[in-house]
């Protein structure tokens, strides 16, 4: 119950960080932190993925809801979502019996950083090339993807150092 | 049958993630259509009621702007009122005809609390909706020119197409003239705009000032635009034009809604021409 509840505040928490605060940043006139995708670092690793997969769906859908974009948050979230085993497998080397104690942030910090710049590459590779939807702007897509892909890293790095040191 | 069932039963994720892939897709390809868009959006009442909030608390720090907008305004529209005086001193001239009197636009005042220009597709939520008779395709400008077309609208909220959109195109001319273009934006900067298709005869110089033309059913003659500063030289086919907006789409608070009260009769006309 009680990963439950944290699990809901969370969800609501990065959805209205990401819509209220993160997304008025536009720093240089129009690169924005991608904050709400720590929720797929987050969401604790089970042998069902189906919840996990409709609550990141549910989660994008309402940022596009609120950013007038379509679907590209939610599709673009979606796919690390399922990408994330895979990525869990390739550089933590863990089995299906590994998965229910597996926690993000008790992994050595080299293995962590491969995993999350990974799928916030992805993510807003992805993201950023639906948002485009033209093949004129290739160039626009990779620069918009680096700096956001870096100031996202940057906010997560920084919150997990403050998080974890407090508990 | 086994078979069929073991299928699913290994590929469930997949399948699973397959299907919500497909439903983002579909929503995705919705918002780029200017009259699909009716699923996500931030014009309904959850999004709208939220944005109306967080706008009531940020529109503090943009009071001084306004201000000055209004009083621009104002100016502007003394300054119109002073060449009448004369009519107005000499009362016998005075005609009261109201049997003659026509009107053809009416105008109302929404408050924008939401702005997005930094994306390709740009949106700008307005607190007026459908109980306010907002509707589809409507002008949506400010004193200082104009800002967009009503998309979609609900009961208290519409949601706004931005000049600031790829998909965005409107009919814009020279100012004084009778030579236009069109007026859509290639997704760089949000300080300009882009006129294309504008006659090769026509005499274009920098700092020229662009207003709309009246072509279409949706924004009246003569609001302005922008002033043009880049002249592209040599042979393009479409001959395309650099525009500096008089608006700053970064910083926008309260915009008028234009109704066109003619649109149901010429559309009809038009349809009965095809």
């Amino acid at each position: 119950m009680n990963s439950s509840l944290r699990l809901i505040t969370m969800f609501f928490g990065l959805l209205f960080l990401q819509v209220f605060v993160l997304n008025n940043i536009l720093f240089l006139g129009h690169i924005n932190p991608y904050l709400y995708i720590i929720f797929v670092f987050v969401y604790p690793l089970k042998e069902n993925r189906i919840s996990f997969l409709f609550f990141t769906f549910l989660l994008g859908l309402g940022i596009d809801f609120f950013s007038d974009s379509g679907g590209t948050h939610a599709f673009s979230i979606l796919i690390i979502a399922y990408t994330r085993l895979f990525f869990i497998k390739l550089y933590f080397r863990k089995v299906a019996t590994e998965y229910a104690f597996f926690k993000l942030k008790s992994e050595p910090f080299g293995k962590r950083f491969n995993y999350v710049v990974t799928l916030t590459l992805i993510h807003h590779l992805i993201y950023f090339s639906f948002a485009n939807f033209s093949l004129n702007n290739i160039l626009d897509v990779f620069l918009n993807t680096l700096f956001s892909s870096v100031f996202t890293l940057l906010l997560y790095f920084l919150g997990s150092y403050l998080f974890n040191k407090t508990e | 049958m086994q078979q069929i069932i073991y299928f699913f039963q290994k590929f469930k994720y997949f399948l699973f993630f397959l299907l919500l892939e497909f439903v983002a897709l579909f929503f995705i390809f919705n918002n780029l259509s200017f009259h699909k868009s009716k699923f996500i959006n931030s014009a309904n009442s959850i999004t709208g009621g939220l944005y109306y909030q967080s706008s009531n608390i940020t529109e503090y720090l943009n009071l001084k702007e306004e201000n000055k907008l209004l009083a621009e305004e104002n100016t502007q529209l003394k300054n119109l009122l002073s060449k009448k005086s004369v009519n107005l001193d000499t009362k016998h001239s005075i005609v009261l005809d109201t049997l003659h009197y026509y009107q053809k636009y009416s105008f109302s005042t929404a408050k924008i609390i939401n702005n997005n220009y930094a994306k390709d597709f740009n949106f700008i939520t307005i607190n007026k909706g459908e109980n306010e008779g907002i509707k589809k395709e409507m002008a949506v400008i400010n004193s200082r020119g104009i800002i967009g077309i009503t998309e979609h609208t609900t009961n208290n909220y519409a949601r706004v197409q931005s000049i600031l959109n790829k998909n965005s195109k409107i009919n814009a001319r020279l100012k004084n003239t009778n030579y236009f273009g069109t007026l859509g934006w290639d997704g760089k900067d949000y300080n300009t705009v882009q006129l294309s298709d504008i006659p090769r005869q026509a005499p274009i110089k920098f700092g020229d000032t662009i207003e709309t033309g009246g072509r279409s059913t949706i924004f009246p003659e003569g609001i302005l635009i922008g002033t043009i500063s880049k002249i592209n030289k040599g042979n393009s086919a479409n001959n395309k034009v650099d525009i500096t907006l008089f608006n700053d789409m970064s910083n926008l608070g309260y915009v008028n809604i234009i109704k066109n009260l003619d649109r149901q009769e010429i559309k009809q006309l038009e349809k009965n021409n095809e």
